[in-house]
């Protein structure tokens, strides 16, 4: 029994000290929707209340919208990311095959120089990067937001790795059948490799929907605005007068992410999960 | 030394009945094999024992007290896991250490740093270093003491691991399948050192097995488990000669007790294959099955007869394995001499004694039999 | 392939070995390099070369648009070991990274021992605490920096029914950095969680039963004999980790103090920032950005000398 009465104590002291600290975790989301539903007689009072007495969330939203062009933004995030992310698999993709199955002189100084990428941090090579978007003429356009980032040599690690567990024999099994090397990549490798270039794709959409260094570096259009720089010039604009437009902007601009990764939590866990190997 | 009673065991996970009311009393100083298939309960039964799972209901006794809600350290027990669970960031000495750390030194004692500087731990160390040196040497691991697990073989790690169970002279040792992890020949071998190890130290060892061949050979007792229930317990000879249920026999003995259909007659007398055997039983007509160990059949001569499907030659002996006309019954029987094989596809005809025969009703448990004539015992079943 | 279909041609006809082994060699001799050739000429272009560019030009006085661009050597590295504004930037990065770490890694492995210490409610919490990584960390830095409005905020709001006067924390030099920390630490923890429940799980539960049993009965004597132990390896890859993180950090200082007040939140990749891309001074940004790679590099090597130690005992 002293047992039993031990282990519910301890559950409920587990309850109360995660509760407290989900509270904490939660709280700027919920100061967020409470603020963006908010009239601004109530964003401007000293008084502290989470349930907005009059209810503008829809008011808000509307001036978010009519301030600054959102769905044009959220349009680019969705260009920037995609785009990103397929040629990062049509680039990486072949090279993992090659450096997973085929042998060539060569392939253990690729590779090295590979797992040497890795450890680049994307902001060290920011300035020569730039000055070569600026040689090519490319700065302030989609090509400037995507171009850096189509060699993802953390892409080619993890796929590479997935590889080495393909069968040889799938792969001598597709060349009987006489299918070239390139196709064996396409038709048998991704097939395999869906669930690892699906945990990447989270990893890398999840990257570029929320970078802020890049774009801000490379944009001066307002029209080619990504989503966090939406943000951060709305609130420029904005801050000090509208916070409830502002919040209502901020909760526009997350939620794509948000609600994706509630439907499918699991396989978002592991693809951020995979930052921690990069 | 312990004698553990268990009264009414009973244990479910959930809406899963797993134990099913299970009363045993392991007396002191013996080796009781706990076997049966895989998902019969017995290593729950091991870890109700040993305190790692509570019961639902019923009742363990360890010497006389009742150790209910006492947690499995304050049992005075130890096991040895399937896995070893040898803590993989210590060496092998520092692993048998442990439960010694644990009881000796109190909480400052084992402080990282302060507890090093402290003179009474100091004078604790010394004799914990001796009482290891001493189970070391005694279990021929004393060179492999400063060595982490992943630097031992399997053999090794286990070595540590009954080491570890020794060094605190726990009141009885508890085994959840602690060889399986081995291969075949040091599987074999550590057999024979653990009945050594038994016999040395003369402490009640509780073994959780589902191999009959390792239960059978090391263990003063047996208890058969089948799902979640105690079928049968008694000594191994006792086990396998004298089964009380189908499943025992069938479960007990490589290569399996053939087990043929038959019937018992208005007469009582039973009937095999359409042959009336001299056997009547007391138990009312119906049908029964006869269970006849591979060693009892007779091959070259009797009533019935059976073709050749396969032999397996084992060197010392062998199996031929017979399937008997106009039935689906396939049977088995060891032939001793190997020089002298039946051909496959061959004819052969066989018998058995009386004294062979293993009756078990349809519900599988077993039913007395009684020779017609007791004098003539030795003579053949048959008419 | 192609060498055993070599070999059983040249056991057949031995005199056609040469010019079948050529004709069916080279097409997967070349195929390879075909296949890495556009992910080599990638990283060549944007990642090898910038890197060597980035070393190359912090030794030049190279500004974009000049038309040419001179060798001054170790210049750049004067100037910036002159600047008082560079040693700031350095000791707030430093303290941002001595807080930031510390405690959202201490907050990571608390809450993933409290979410597996129990069975209910466990992928509930999991992802709650989650839900600051996925968040667009700008888009919830405007939404803190309202929270932290000194008049209007959320946080001085509870503080006054406390009957505390809360400072205005973005704007007060003394607190402006502390309030980044917090924010940093509410944005990483959740990430740190995944990975130490991941290790948490990894751990077999036979050792926890064998601690049990050897006597260690109190929940601490288990996590200092098996938890603790066990977790080592992957506490000091997150610790090594959420340190090459926050010495990244950047949208926040960006988007909410622009460094200031008066310098007390620069940080090291702000100041490549604004000497980079607002005064167009690439080399001196370029030689920032060398030291800022000398301290992701010390944290590599930490992390695969702490991964050697760790192998041994795997």
């Amino acid at each position: 029994m002293t047992a039993l009465t031990k282990i519910s104590i301890w559950s409920m002291i587990r309850h109360v000290l995660l509760i407290a600290g989900a509270i904490v975790m939660l709280l700027p989301f919920v100061w967020m929707i409470s603020t963006a539903s908010k009239p601004p007689s109530e964003v401007f009072s000293s008084e502290l209340h989470l349930i907005p007495r009059h209810f503008a969330l829809w008011e808000n939203l509307q001036m978010a919208f009519a301030k600054a062009n959102l769905w044009r933004f959220l349009l680019n995030g969705v260009i920037v990311t995609v785009s990103i992310f397929v040629l990062q698999v049509l680039v990486a993709l072949p090279a993992a095959y090659a450096l997973a199955k085929l042998r060539f002189i060569g392939r253990n100084a690729l590779f090295a120089l590979v797992l040497f990428g890795i450890l680049i941090p994307p902001q060290a090579t920011a300035i020569p990067v730039f000055l070569l978007l600026h040689r090519l003429g490319v700065l302030d356009g989609y090509a400037a937001l995507v171009l850096p980032f189509t060699i993802s040599v953390f892409g080619i690690f993890l796929m590479r790795q997935f590889f080495r567990n393909v069968p040889d024999d799938l792969i001598d099994a597709a060349r009987m059948d006489g299918i070239s090397e390139f196709g064996i990549v396409w038709r048998v490798m991704l097939p395999a490799a869906i669930p690892a270039v699906t945990a990447f794709g989270i990893f890398s959409v999840v990257a570029h929907w929320n970078d802020y260094f890049w774009p801000l570096i490379v944009l001066n259009s307002e029209h080619l605005r990504t989503p966090p720089l939406a943000v951060a010039h709305f609130r420029n604009a904005e801050a000090g007068t509208n916070y409830g437009a502002l919040m209502a902007a901020a909760m526009v601009i997350i939620a794509p992410l948000l609600v994706a990764f509630l439907l499918a939590q699991r396989r978002f866990v592991e693809g951020i999960a995979l930052t921690g190997i990069k | 030394m312990a004698r553990i009673e268990l009264k009414g065991i009973r244990k479910s996970f959930d809406a899963t009945e797993v134990l099913g009311g299970v009363d045993l009393t392991i007396e002191n100083g013996e080796f009781l094999s706990l076997v049966g298939p895989s998902g019969c309960g017995k290593s729950t039964l091991l870890r109700v024992i040993a305190g790692l799972e509570p019961q639902s209901a019923g009742e363990v006794t360890i010497d006389g007290s009742v150790v209910d809600g006492i947690r499995p350290s304050a049992r005075n027990l130890a096991m040895v896991f399937q896995s070893y669970a040898l803590y993989p960031h210590l060496s092998a000495f520092d692993n048998m250490a442990v439960p010694l750390r644990m009881r000796r030194l109190s909480t400052i004692e084992r402080l990282p740093l302060l507890g090093t500087i402290l003179p009474s731990r100091r004078r604790e160390e010394r004799t914990i270093r001796a009482d290891i040196e001493k189970i070391a040497a005694q279990l021929e691991i004393s060179h492999l003491l400063q060595r982490k697990p992943a630097q031992l073989s399997g053999g090794q790690r286990q070595r540590v691991a009954v080491g570890r169970a020794m060094v605190r002279q726990p009141v009885a040792f508890l085994f959840d399948e602690p060889l399986s992890n081995l291969d075949a020949k040091l599987r074999v071998h550590m057999r024979a050192e653990l009945a050594e190890l038994h016999r040395s130290l003369r402490s009640t060892f509780i073994y959780v097995t589902h191999d009959q061949a390792e239960a059978m050979t090391m263990s003063s007792r047996l208890a058969v488990m089948i799902a979640g229930e105690l079928v049968q317990v008694g000594r191994p000879a006792e086990i396998y000669d004298n089964p009380r249920d189908a499943r025992v026999a069938e479960f007990v003995g490589s290569p399996k007790i053939n087990m043929m259909p038959g019937r018992i007659r208005d007469d009582g007398r039973i009937e095999v294959f359409g042959h009336v055997l001299r056997l009547t039983s007391s138990q009312p007509s119906g049908n029964c099955r006869i269970g006849i160990r591979p060693e009892r059949i007779e091959l070259g001569g009797g009533p019935f007869s059976g073709a050749v499907v396969h032999v397996e030659n084992m060197g010392a002996e062998a199996f031929v394995h017979l399937g008997l006309n106009g039935a689906d019954a396939r049977l088995v029987a060891r032939v001793n001499d190997v020089r002298r094989l039946p051909d496959i596809g061959s004819h052969l005809s066989f018998n058995f004694a009386a004294d062979a025969v293993r009756a078990f009703n349809s519900a599988g448990k077993r039913i007395d039999v009684t020779a017609e004539q007791a004098e003539r015992i030795r003579e053949r079943a048959i008419v | 392939m192609s060498d055993n279909a070599a070999t059983i041609g040249g056991l057949a006809v031995p005199i056609s070995i040469p010019k079948r082994a050529a004709q069916r060699r080279n097409p997967l001799l070349l195929t390879p390099y075909g296949l890495v050739a556009p992910a080599l000429t990638l990283m060549l272009m944007m990642l090898l070369g910038p890197l060597a560019g980035v070393i190359a030009l912090s030794f030049t006085d190279y500004q974009l648009g000049a038309p040419s661009l001179s060798w001054i050597g170790l210049a750049n590295y004067h100037e910036m070991f002159g600047d008082r504004v560079f040693w700031t930037a350095l000791r707030n990065t430093l303290v941002y990274v001595g807080i930031v770490v510390p405690g959202a890694v201490s907050a990571g492995l608390a809450i993933a021992l409290l979410i597996q210490s129990g069975t209910s409610l466990r992928s509930l919490y999991r992802t709650i605490y989650f839900l600051p990584v996925m968040a667009t960390l700008i888009a919830m830095a405007v939404v803190w920096e309202f929270m932290l409005h000194p008049q209007f905020g959320l946080v001085n709001g509870v503080l006054r029914e406390f009957g505390i006067a809360g400072p205005s924390w973005l704007q007060d030099r003394s607190t402006a950095l502390y309030a980044l920390c917090a924010i940093g630490i509410w944005q990483a923890a959740g990430f740190n969680m995944v990975l130490f429940l991941a290790g948490l799980v990894s751990i077999p539960k036979q050792l926890y039963e064998a601690a049990e049993i050897d006597g260690a009965s109190s929940a601490w004597a288990r996590f200092r004999l098996v938890t603790w132990p066990l977790l080592r390896p992957v506490t000091t890859f997150v610790v090594v980790i959420s340190g090459i993180r926050s010495f990244q950090v950047f949208d926040t200082v960006h988007v909410l103090t622009k460094g200031g007040p008066s310098k007390s939140t620069e940080v090291l990749i702000h100041s490549m920032y604004t000497e980079g891309f607002e005064f167009f001074r690439s080399g001196y940004g370029a030689a920032l950005t060398v030291v800022f790679l000398g301290f992701i590099l010390l944290l590599t090597l930490i992390k695969s000398r702490l991964a050697d130690r760790g192998a041994q005992y795997a």
